[in-house]
């Protein structure tokens, strides 16, 4: 019984980290890397309303102290820069698929 | 021996017929042919819609409704766009403040020349459209620029393109290869994908035309801009070209360009040679 009470705690202790709230530190980070992708999007005439919408909704919440959802906004907004950043390399060659000829 | 020589001889033969045959369409995939494009892209909807008359594309959703023509017939006696249209005329004989009038700038007096626009530029190596030369002749004149996605523009083209009703489409690409470069870049416009929807001008003009999105019927592309600008219902008010391309790039979730944008300018340019040939129609009302 003490055995696997102490399995039991160990496990928890070793899930913690994972679930704990994000912090400013979390937040800038994530942040910082959607922001990258975002401009190198923009950079390619490609970028979505929605990136756009994910970073503002990221730093709002960051600015109400609310680094949890910020952070989560942020790596949503990465992942959408990340998706416009593939279609306009996959498109580059694809667009000729779709023309009348 | 001999038997091996032949068979060597009767491969390199085979490989070499193979090469010839397939080389030249390899060489014109990759030129740009401005003609052979518009001829397969008119046929592509002349062969989809046979009972739509050929000038009765420019009429967008209504060539591919009876219903929704029949309206329009009726809107057309009170047409919505008629106040932009008397404003834009108005504004077209005002003379600006050093004197002269649009007239001025405009070959014709501006009169009747819709159908020639957009032109390619072999001084500026660009696409001019219409809207971006009426704001270059108030720039000449020493008057601000108006905003290409409001209304005073709306008018001033509304006017233009009644002038101009009738004329068909007479887009010429001159001999440059920078003119062919634009005609093939606002082509890859046209049919790339873009925005989180992952749709291009074509996945609704070219693949949809006649079907529903939501409540509204979709437009043939061609002859599209022959209508331009429209008074939208959906908008309450009037758009230009411009306004047109940044709305469609924002309903597809792209960031829309900037307007007069150079993928805009040459997406025109594409749009309007391949309508060569078929009559003017603006200013529309679309739903």
């Amino acid at each position: 019984m003490k055995r696997s009470l102490l399995l039991a705690m160990l496990l928890t202790s070793s899930l913690a980290p994972s679930a704990r709230a994000a912090n400013e530190a979390d937040y800038k980070a994530a942040y910082a890397a959607a922001e990258a992708a975002s401009k190198e999007a923009a950079g390619m005439r490609n970028q979505w309303t929605v990136t756009v919408s994910a970073l503002a909704a990221a730093k709002k919440a960051a600015d109400g102290g609310d680094f949890d959802r910020a952070t989560a906004a942020a790596k949503e907004a990465e992942a959408l820069a990340k998706a416009s950043i593939f279609q306009a390399a996959s498109e580059k060659e694809a667009w000729k698929a779709m023309e009348i000829r | 021996m001999r038997t091996r020589s032949a068979l060597l001889l009767g491969s390199l033969s085979a490989a070499l017929v193979a090469f010839v045959l397939t080389s030249p369409r390899v060489i014109a995939a990759d030129k740009v042919d401005p003609v052979a494009d518009a001829k397969a892209f008119q046929n592509f909807f002349f062969q989809k819609f046979p009972n739509v008359k050929h000038e009765d594309f420019v009429n967008g959703p209504y060539s591919m409704n009876e219903d929704m023509k029949r309206q329009w017939q009726e809107k057309e006696e009170f047409p919505p766009y008629e106040f932009a249209l008397d404003a834009g005329k108005e504004m077209f004989a005002t003379p600006f403040k050093n004197g002269k009038t649009y007239a001025d700038c405009f070959p014709n007096g501006g009169v009747g020349i819709r159908q020639n626009y957009p032109y390619f530029d072999e001084k500026d190596g660009k696409v001019v459209t219409l809207e971006l030369a009426l704001n270059r002749c108030r720039e000449a004149n020493g008057e601000a620029p108006y905003s290409y996605v409001k209304d005073e523009m709306a008018s001033l083209t509304a006017y233009m393109a009644y002038t101009s009703r009738g004329k068909l489409m007479d887009i010429k690409i001159p001999d440059d290869p920078r003119a062919l470069a634009a005609f093939e870049n606002g082509k890859r416009y046209f049919y790339t994908r873009r925005g989180q929807m992952n749709f291009s001008c074509a996945s609704c003009h070219v693949q949809s035309p006649g079907e529903r999105i939501r409540a509204e019927i979709l437009a043939p592309a061609l002859g599209i801009l022959n209508a331009m600008p429209i008074y939208r219902s959906e908008w309450s008010g009037m758009g230009t070209t411009s306004r047109r391309f940044v709305t469609c790039n924002s309903q597809t979730r792209a960031v829309p360009l900037e307007p007069q944008a150079d993928e805009y300018r040459d997406v025109e340019f594409f749009l309007s040679y391949v309508a060569n040939g078929l009559p003017i129609s603006g200013p529309g009302a679309r739903p």
